[in-house]
């Protein structure tokens, strides 16, 4: 056991009660249901996870009993949002273990608190024949808004590549940093293949040449323990609908230091100090970068989210999906034909997987009829997909509720599929 | 519930198994591409067209069972038929898959024959794209628009 895996152990002993899951599956209304009259066996959770019911009445008594504008009214429901609303940001702090509230800012999810780096940071620091540094194993959303900006701006993409199994190839990562690279954007696990990089070495080496690192953690947060200030990165980003919380939010973590130099992203209310129409004043971080009403309700949504996440430990989440993607590897590879895409050293989450006899669309199609929900396709990451020489691939992905049965269930409905096709 | 058999019929699968006139043909004189990104299939579609009359068909590509098998089909109902019996063809097939009657009328010179057993296809919303591809992209070869063909609405 590693060194990483014991410590864990040891944090469980101390810290978190015992792991439950027939008891967590109860906190989530929607397992109970059916689909075509079988139980639902939910295994795409990497496309997005359930919520809990502690999220759904967060969200119900913010409208039931406590909806108001947040920063402006001085009646009292108006102080009671913001209360809540601020209460939420500090529960991502902590989460994230950042040094301060402000370094948090509420987003729409990943992709905006990526392009919202790329468009404040990325268009005052990234100039001609500049260039930004990602890997081959982003996300569309880690990959699009950083070409965007560098066609504007006449800079270059640069990509680190992979090896076969899918794990970054550190050396050529470190051969592709140079004083042209002004920003390295990595994904923290890729949702196509499930890998976990190694991103305390990447910021490690950027840093080493004074480059700012953003690490995209949409797939990340649900599964591993993190603290970006032992992880020194600049910019960390995730999705609040992955990890158990409402759709339409997420946070951007930067470095107090770097977000107070970065111009706005957006203008409108909220991010003003005072305006005229000769002259106007930012506010300061973190509302300096959310113009306008923001989503409030899914803020103190995202705050019981990752509330629950504590209360269940993520130590124990982690145990638990390690102990489910190794019962289910050694399970699907008993399927005839089965070839499972990306063999990375580290992985979290999710298994990408083809069959020689059927391609994953109808592989989809025939586990759906069985209630059992997988994603098909290229997953937003169309350049792995070729990476491997492969259109698309089917994923089944885990969450905490997950369990051995249901990837039995899967593993049934697969040999259906060979059934028809084989 | 719809039935699994109801999409994956036998005539079906056969085609999938042993694509028909899966070749590029060396005199083909048009060519359209298709494509459905979101789902990975891919078809390029080569014909031979002389005097009006579809002489030869071929095909090239990649994609799942009901794509692969409603190429196959296409190619061995349009062979040797007029370009207009081609688009009529096109009208019913179109027809049969959104269950519209205004395409059926339009096609009404034409025999669906075999490509009924894509009926079922319908029962699956989300797969009708996958049969309908072939056919757009020949709509594209018969047109000569030159354009990439989807049948995907969606994006990601």
């Amino acid at each position: 056991m590693s060194n990483a895996a014991l410590e864990m152990e040891a944090a469980i002993r101390v810290e978190a009660p015992p792991f439950d899951v027939a008891k967590v599956r109860a906190d989530f209304p929607i397992l109970r249901r059916r689909v075509y009259g079988k139980p639902l066996v939910y295994l795409d959770n990497a496309a997005t996870t359930q919520k809990p019911r502690r999220v759904i009445e967060a969200i119900t008594r913010f409208y039931e009993e406590e909806c108001s504008n947040v920063h402006r009214g001085v009646h009292w429901l108006s102080q009671r949002a913001t209360d809540r609303y601020e209460g939420a940001r500090e529960t991502v702090r902590r989460f994230l273990h950042a040094a301060e509230a402000r370094e948090i800012v509420f987003t729409r999810g990943a992709t905006e608190s990526i392009n919202l780096v790329a468009n404040a940071y990325g268009r005052a620091h990234v100039g001609r024949d500049d260039e930004v540094l990602i890997t081959a194993m982003e996300h569309h959303s880690n990959i699009v808004p950083w070409q965007i900006l560098c066609e504007e701006k006449g800079a270059r993409l640069r990509v680190a590549p992979i090896d076969n199994r899918g794990d970054l190839v550190l050396d050529e990562f470190k051969n592709l940093l140079s004083h042209r690279t002004k920003l390295v954007a990595v994904v923290h696990v890729s949702n196509a293949l499930g890998p976990v990089n190694p991103v305390k070495a990447v910021v490690e080496m950027a840093h080493a040449r004074g480059i700012p690192v953003l690490i995209d953690g949409a797939q990340a947060v649900p599964h591993l323990h993190l603290d970006v200030r032992a992880l020194d990165c600049d910019f960390y980003v995730f999705s609040g609908h992955k990890i158990y919380g409402p759709t339409g939010i997420g946070a951007l973590y930067g470095k107090a230091a770097l977000l107070e130099r970065m111009p706005p992203y957006q203008g409108g209310g909220d991010m003003i100090l005072s305006v005229t129409f000769e002259k106007t004043l930012y506010n300061t971080i973190p509302y300096k970068f959310e113009a306008g009403t923001p989503d409030i309700a899914g803020a103190i949504g995202l705050g019981a989210a990752l509330d629950y996440v504590e209360s269940i430990g993520l130590p124990n989440i982690a145990m638990h999906e390690r102990d489910l993607m190794s019962y289910a590897t050694h399970a699907l590879l008993g399927v005839p034909g089965l070839r499972i895409i990306g063999q990375a050293r580290e992985k979290a989450g999710a298994l990408s997987f083809t069959l020689d006899c059927a391609h994953p669309h109808d592989i989809g199609t025939i586990v759906d009829q069985e209630g059992v929900a997988i994603r098909t396709g290229h997953h937003c990451a169309q350049p792995v997909m070729e990476r491997y020489g492969v259109p698309a691939t089917a994923r089944a992905s885990f969450a905490m509720y997950n369990t051995r049965e249901d990837v039995d269930a899967l593993v049934q409905a697969l040999h259906k599929v060979v059934e028809l096709f084989g | 519930m719809p039935e699994l058999r109801e999409i994956y019929q036998e005539v079906i699968l056969d085609h999938n198994k042993n694509p028909r006139n899966r070749r590029c043909p060396p005199e083909a004189n048009r060519i359209a591409v298709g494509h459905n990104p979101l789902c990975g299939d891919k078809i390029t579609l080569y014909l031979l067209v002389e005097d009006g009359v579809i002489r030869d068909v071929g095909y090239e590509g990649s994609g799942c069972a009901i794509s692969t098998a409603s190429a196959s089909m296409m190619s061995e109902a349009v062979k040797g038929k007029t370009v207009e019996e081609a688009e009529a063809l096109f009208c019913r097939f179109h027809a049969l898959m959104m269950a519209c009657p205004q395409g059926a009328e339009n096609g009404r010179r034409v025999e669906l024959g075999k490509l009924r057993a894509f009926a079922g296809v319908r029962e699956f919303p989300i797969r009708v794209k996958c049969a309908t591809l072939a056919w757009h992209t020949l709509e594209a070869a018969l047109k000569n628009s030159g354009e990439t063909v989807s049948t995907e609405t969606g994006s990601e």
